[in-house]
């Protein structure tokens, strides 16, 4: 039973991976560029180490597999914060 | 073994020349710099993937590890380069900024 | 079903290396150099070799990349490659060469040196093969190779104007204090710190050790020094360049001591593990100081 869900769920994560790639390439500006690929990449990274968690069979790979998800999560939406902001027009900022 | 059933050696061999066209047409240093890094890894994975077919069945612990060595030895030392050759184009480029 | 993964994976870093060495602008050849080498990255995965892969993404494609980064706001846009017959005809000249080397060379199975190597993994101190063979069978060549890391830091530091020799690294980054990048630079040290340790610590049993854990240490002090954590360290401090001859000192010296045991790198019989796994700590410390230093680059350049 496991085998069929987990696939299921490896294929859905590669959808949203599928859909990012898309937006990424076909989205109109920088913003809606980021917006596609954070979103869509950080559901599509969890779907896939869910499904792998399935098979894992090992509590020890499922804490690693929740660890890699976690930081790749805090890494894209920090990634994506700095990106954006450094893409904003600036307003003039007092000289320290 | 058929001599393709693998991509690992004929794609390195590919990239050695990918690289060295990036290296002696480049646009610019930093864009030189990275067709040499894509020839030293283009070898890397020759390296790598005829190694593989010489020992024929992996041994236990996967493939041969002294080529794996002397690759990993490489990736460092072409890193040690790169720094170099970026640091003087950095250099090169504060002295006289590229006319573009 | 899994050769037309390995195809479509050498294709698509293919496709990659030749966009990345075309491209029109500097950053988009970096951004296309950085997604190149975690392919790379993964074909060495499915070689088997995850030693390598692992050294390919930390080094290759990461430390690489940001140095790279550090050299792209000096000309955005260049012109296209100049496509020159002769270059092109070398090229070609190249590849051509290279297949028939490919289609030649091992043809059949033949003697190795990785059957030898196992045979005497019990003297090595390590049940990681690659490791056995960086640390004990080429324990030489590894220990010349830490030496020209710090060679080559010594060039790019050379390059500083001659005031600036032993000054600070880098001028300071100006970033808000409790700002997003400042979170970060507090947030992934810790995890990072325990991650490199750990690589180092199983780099003697399982894919791992001084190169790969050493890298993740460098970025961990490259962030915290990016997200003004911590000041960029003077070169000419007594402290920073003792962190850097530290770990190859270690080596010569455990090294040397192989000599009484009757070999230069053989290790003390019955003590083979730790010897191996002292001087991999060791390395990890100054091979992290010294990435981090090359990445960051010569003191005050162009800033």
């Amino acid at each position: 039973m496991t085998g069929p869900l987990a696939a299921a769920l490896v294929g859905a994560g590669v959808l949203f991976f599928l859909a990012g790639t898309v937006g990424l390439l076909r989205f109109p500006d920088l913003h809606a560029r980021l917006h596609a690929l954070t979103k869509a990449d950080t559901l599509g990274l969890g779907l896939v180490a869910a499904g792998v968690a399935l098979l894992a069979g090992d509590v020890l790979v499922v804490a690693r597999l929740l660890l890699i998800w976690l930081l790749a999560m805090l890494a894209a939406a920090t990634a994506g914060q700095l990106i954006a902001r450094a893409a904003r027009p600036r307003p003039r900022e007092p000289r320290p | 073994m058929s001599l393709f059933a693998d991509p690992f050696a004929l794609l390195g061999a590919l990239l050695v020349a990918v690289g060295f066209a990036g290296l002696v047409g480049g646009a610019d240093l930093v864009r030189r710099l990275i067709g040499f890094n894509v020839a030293g890894s283009g070898l890397f994975l020759m390296f790598g993937g005829l190694s593989g077919r010489m020992l024929g069945a992996p041994l236990p612990t996967g493939p041969d590890p002294v080529p794996q060595a002397m690759v990993i030895t490489g990736i460092v030392v072409a890193l040690a380069a790169i720094a170099i050759g970026i640091a003087l184009a950095r250099g090169l480029e504060t002295v006289a900024p590229p006319d573009e | 079903m899994s050769a037309l993964f390995d195809w479509l994976l050498a294709l698509s870093a293919l496709a990659l290396g030749l966009a990345s060495v075309a491209a029109r602008s500097r950053f988009a050849a970096i951004a296309l150099f950085i997604a190149y080498g975690v392919l790379v990255s993964l074909l060495w995965v499915r070689m088997g070799a995850v030693d390598v892969a692992l050294a390919e993404a930390a080094i290759g494609a990461g430390l690489t990349g940001v140095l790279m980064l550090q050299a792209a706001p000096g000309a955005s846009a260049g012109p296209a490659p100049r496509l020159r017959a002769l270059p092109v005809a070398v090229a070609a000249a190249t590849a051509a060469a290279l297949m028939v080397a490919v289609a030649d060379i091992g043809r059949a199975p033949g003697e190795t040196l990785g059957a030898r190597a196992m045979a005497e993994l019990g003297r090595a101190g390590a049940d990681n093969p690659v490791t056995a063979v960086l640390l004990s069978y080429r324990g030489w060549d590894t220990f010349l190779e830490t030496v020209v890391l710090g060679v080559a830091l010594v060039a790019v530091w050379a390059l500083a104007a001659e005031a600036q020799w032993g000054g600070p690294a880098t001028a300071r980054q100006r970033v808000r204090p409790a700002g997003l990048l400042s979170t970060f630079g507090r947030l992934l040290p810790p995890v990072g710190l325990v991650t490199g340790a750990y690589l180092v610590w199983t780099g003697a049993s399982a894919p791992g050790g001084a190169f790969q854990g050493g890298t993740v240490l460098a970025a961990m002090w490259l962030l915290a020094m990016m997200a003004d954590r911590v000041a960029a360290p003077a070169t000419g401090s007594a402290a920073i360049r003792l962190l850097l001859v530290a770990g190859p000192a270690l080596f010569l010296a455990a090294g040397l001591l192989g000599t009484a045991f009757g070999t230069m790198f053989g290790w003390p019989p019955g003590f083979e593990k730790p010897a191996v796994l002292a001087v991999e700590f060791g390395l990890a410390v100054s091979i992290a100081a010294t990435l981090a230093l090359l990445v960051v680059g010569p003191p005050q350049l162009g800033r």
